[in-house]
């Protein structure tokens, strides 16, 4: 999710903050990056946001790296092993790591992390590592996971934005929140925190004693603070900045950079986020209470226009809850609701929503989120132009971070926009948006809509439990069966943002989780 | 009347300014005319170039067709403009003319109301009460009222401290006039023509406050206006320059036709300044 970062957009464009002077010493064995603002603390789980995953996973490393088809290899972690009833996982790790303060890094921290501290403060991490039952370390470099039911998202779950591995000595017994070691802190990465000066810059240095052999390729890395996006573009034209990542480039001018002799562009970054751009409709008030209101919805939208145009081709078209790039997408499954605006019509006038004055069937609400007129202002602009001509008004309503959340939150919306990441695993990053369990009042980014389907309760709980993968597709197939035939959410396209760097750099993206899996491979060109 | 029209036409500023602010009026009232579908369409791809087929100003980031939203964008910086410096004169005179014609606890009572808006930061004042009254049309008229009726009641308030003890109130009182027909038909009359300036110009910096407002994403959603077109094209501005630059224009030349007729009306209306 990158609502945090939306967040600190619409305040950063308030604001409107000078260009900073400041500059890293350009070229040489120094990586230069950019923050559009500045986080926080740097304590990764606590605050687990893209800018957050960019800069702490140089520093924060996981158990296991996954690569482009999610299949887990050895990082921190020799050797893993799984008992033949999905109940216990073996880890075996490597004796040679050490924490950038000289402390071994042992199964002690293992066992902090994933048993204490990942469970308490990072919200992606509780479906899997709350299923923990016990504990077991046979030596210093072993550590044993007993679970209280099998858990097939177990494995994913140890991806580096899910599960940064912290150090015992530093957090054991301490308040997380207030730990000075958050503006300071200490990881096993190939980077090690350097200094924070407030406004400018985060200095990532060199780790000597990295285990990995021949690793880091470069000396170190800079994230400088560049507020504006047209600050961010020349930047990077200039070759002031080497990388710019996610969001930093608004996709209107991408082309320019793409353009671009000495830039590499990379498009499959953020696979291992698998965002999908999505509108919620409240589906305790009519006419969406009826799923012919949401179908009709969904095809008297142009989506293949809105990737091209609106989105400048950065994406594809969601037609269902699980993106197409990752692990259980089953095409064959769904029920597609392609741009038929006739049939949208005919949808709308079968359930008795026929056009009133001036031809207008409805008139509703529809929430914008302030991301300063980006790619969420976007789509609701045009959504708004497309229901428009099957004779659904939509009101577009601006509204500042606080009361979106406390509106969605409250569920005191029509319609609504908003985005939301798959994170590996559907029981990771998708259930919590359908599943009846989930809906919370006055919680966001849960089942905000009121959707509830006892069989997709059943299917979810029954996938994230299967042992075989292949039981754990069938639910999911069925699942993406019955979440399309009910509209179960307004799925507009998966968005891809793009990912980048200077030529002179190499080996920057080496997996689908992109940098957050660190920049220690990286080397001059 | 004709003496007045003879100097304020006499000057080519005024009428030029004049000209151009009548043109801008005749656009936005044809926009709807001249162009049905609504300047919300999408006509095509976005980001085309002026000149493109059947898009004379090119299309926007959305593939909107540039000229038809800069006609509508005229009326909504109009309507706001015009709106909003009616509302605030309407305050402005009312309180500027009772602190003025009664002085006393009155005055001091509604100056320290005046001095309370003129303190706070304009510009952050209206971000506040925008956010507050939920982003729309009528917030933005209101919210640019409330940020400027201080400076009409201060004017108000000096022409009425001045005319109030002059003969011909004086004669008035004597004949037995009520206070309301002494404000309105003896002193407001002769305190007009400074009202007519202050109010001219204000048009003009409340078009640039709305402009600044949909720029920061706080106008109506609903409705293009150049201020939105600007911010909505802000980041295009290295790929397209005419997203940004013609909706500028637009705000820059009816700013600027505004503050000629403000100085003709200026001119015209104080014969010592007149040649």
């Amino acid at each position: 999710m990158t609502l945090d970062r939306r967040a600190v957009l619409g305040a950063a464009g308030l604001l409107a903050f000078p260009a900073q002077a400041w500059a890293a010493p350009k070229g040489g064995r120094i990586i230069n990056a950019m923050m559009f603002a500045e986080p926080a603390h740097l304590n990764y789980p606590l605050l687990n946001t893209r800018i957050m995953q960019e800069i702490c996973g140089n520093i924060n490393e996981a158990l296991l790296r996954f690569d482009w088809k999610f299949k887990p290899h050895p990082n921190l972690a020799r050797s893993f092993e799984m008992s033949p009833d999905g109940l216990t996982y073996t880890f075996h790790l490597r004796n040679d790591v050490t924490w950038h303060d000289g402390v071994k890094f042992t199964a002690r921290d293992v066992a902090f992390s994933c048993g204490t501290m990942l469970p308490k403060v990072n919200p992606r991490s509780r479906n899997a590592f709350g299923q923990i039952a016990s504990i077991v370390l046979p030596d210093d470099y072993t550590i044993v996971f007993k679970l209280k039911r099998p858990v097939n998202s177990f494995l994913i779950s140890f991806m580096a934005s899910n599960a940064p591995m912290m150090p015992a000595h530093i957090y054991e017994g301490t308040n997380f929140r207030t730990n000075p070691y958050n503006f300071k802190p200490i990881g096993t990465g190939p980077f090690k925190f350097a200094e924070w000066k407030r406004g400018e810059y985060i200095h990532l240095a060199r780790n000597d004693h990295y285990w990995r052999p021949g690793q880091p390729g470069m000396d170190g890395i800079y994230f400088r603070v560049c507020a504006t996006p047209e600050q961010r573009l020349v930047e990077m034209e200039t070759g002031a900045v080497d990388i710019a990542m996610a969001d930093d480039i608004d996709t209107v001018v991408s082309s320019r950079l793409k353009a671009n002799p000495n830039i590499v562009t990379r498009s499959d970054a953020y696979n291992g986020t698998a965002e999908i751009m999505i509108m919620e409709a409240n589906m305790r008030r009519w006419p969406f209470t009826d799923r012919r209101a949401r179908a009709a919805f969904l095809h008297a939208v142009d989506r293949e226009f809105m990737v091209k145009a609106i989105n400048y081709g950065e994406g594809k078209v969601a037609h269902g809850p699980i993106p197409s790039t990752v692990p259980f997408y089953d095409e064959k499954a769904l029920v597609k609701y392609p741009y038929d605006p006739a049939r949208a019509r005919a949808l709308l006038d079968e359930m008795g929503c026929k056009p009133g004055q001036g031809g207008v069937r409805h008139r509703f609400g529809l929430m914008l989120v302030p991301d300063g007129g980006g790619a969420w202002t976007r789509m609701g602009h045009y959504v708004k132009q497309c229901l428009a001509e099957v004779g659904l008004d939509a009101n577009l309503e601006a509204v500042d971070w606080p009361t979106q959340s406390r509106r969605s939150g409250n569920w005191e919306f029509d319609v609504d926009t908003n985005s939301y990441g798959e994170y590996g695993d559907p029981a990771i990053g998708t259930s919590r948006f359908y599943l009846s369990s989930n809906i919370r009042k006055g919680v966001p980014l849960t089942n905000l809509q009121g959707y509830s389907n006892p069989e997709v309760d059943r299917l979810f709980a029954q996938a994230a439990l299967a042992v075989e993968p292949a039981e754990a597709q069938a639910c999911y197939s069925k699942l993406q069966h019955i979440l399309t035939y009910d509209v179960a959410m307004l799925w507009m396209f998966e968005r891809y943002p793009l990912f980048f760097h200077n030529k002179r750099l190499k080996n920057v993206i080496t997996g689908p989780n992109g940098p957050a899996d660190g920049l220690g491979a990286v080397t001059l060109a | 009347m004709t003496a007045f029209a003879r100097r304020f036409l006499s000057r080519p500023t005024a009428l030029l300014g004049f000209a151009v602010f009548a043109a801008i009026v005749v656009i936005a009232l044809a926009a709807p005319l001249l162009f049905a579908r609504g300047p919300i369409a999408i006509v095509g791809m976005p980001l085309l170039p002026p000149g493109s087929p059947g898009l004379p100003a090119g299309s926007d980031v959305l593939g909107r067709n540039m000229m038809i939203a800069l006609a509508y964008g005229a009326r909504v910086s109009l309507l706001v403009g015009i709106s909003a410096t009616l509302c605030s004169t309407l305050v402005g005179i009312l309180l500027g003319a009772l602190a003025g014609y009664y002085g006393g606890l009155v005055d001091d009572l509604l100056m320290r109301v005046t001095e309370f808006f003129q303190i706070i930061p304009a510009f952050v004042l209206l971000m506040v009460l925008v956010a507050f009254l939920q982003p729309s049309l009528t917030s933005a008229i209101i919210g640019i009222a409330l940020i400027t009726w201080p400076n009409v009641a201060r004017v108000v308030r000096a022409e009425f401290l001045s005319l109030r003890s002059r003969e011909f109130v004086e004669a008035a009182r004597t004949l037995g006039m009520r206070d309301t027909r002494i404000i309105l038909t003896q002193i407001l009359p002769n305190a007009l023509p400074p009202i007519v300036v202050v109010s001219s110009m204000m048009v003009g910096n409340a078009i640039l406050a709305e402009s600044a407002l949909s720029f920061l994403g706080l106008g109506d959603p609903n409705l293009l206006s150049w201020g939105s077109m600007i911010g909505g094209a802000r980041s295009a501005m290295w790929v397209a320059w005419w997203t940004t630059t013609l909706p500028g224009l637009s705000i820059m030349i009816t700013v600027l036709a505004l503050n000629f007729v403000g100085d003709g009306l200026n001119d015209a209306l104080n014969p010592r300044r007149s040649r």
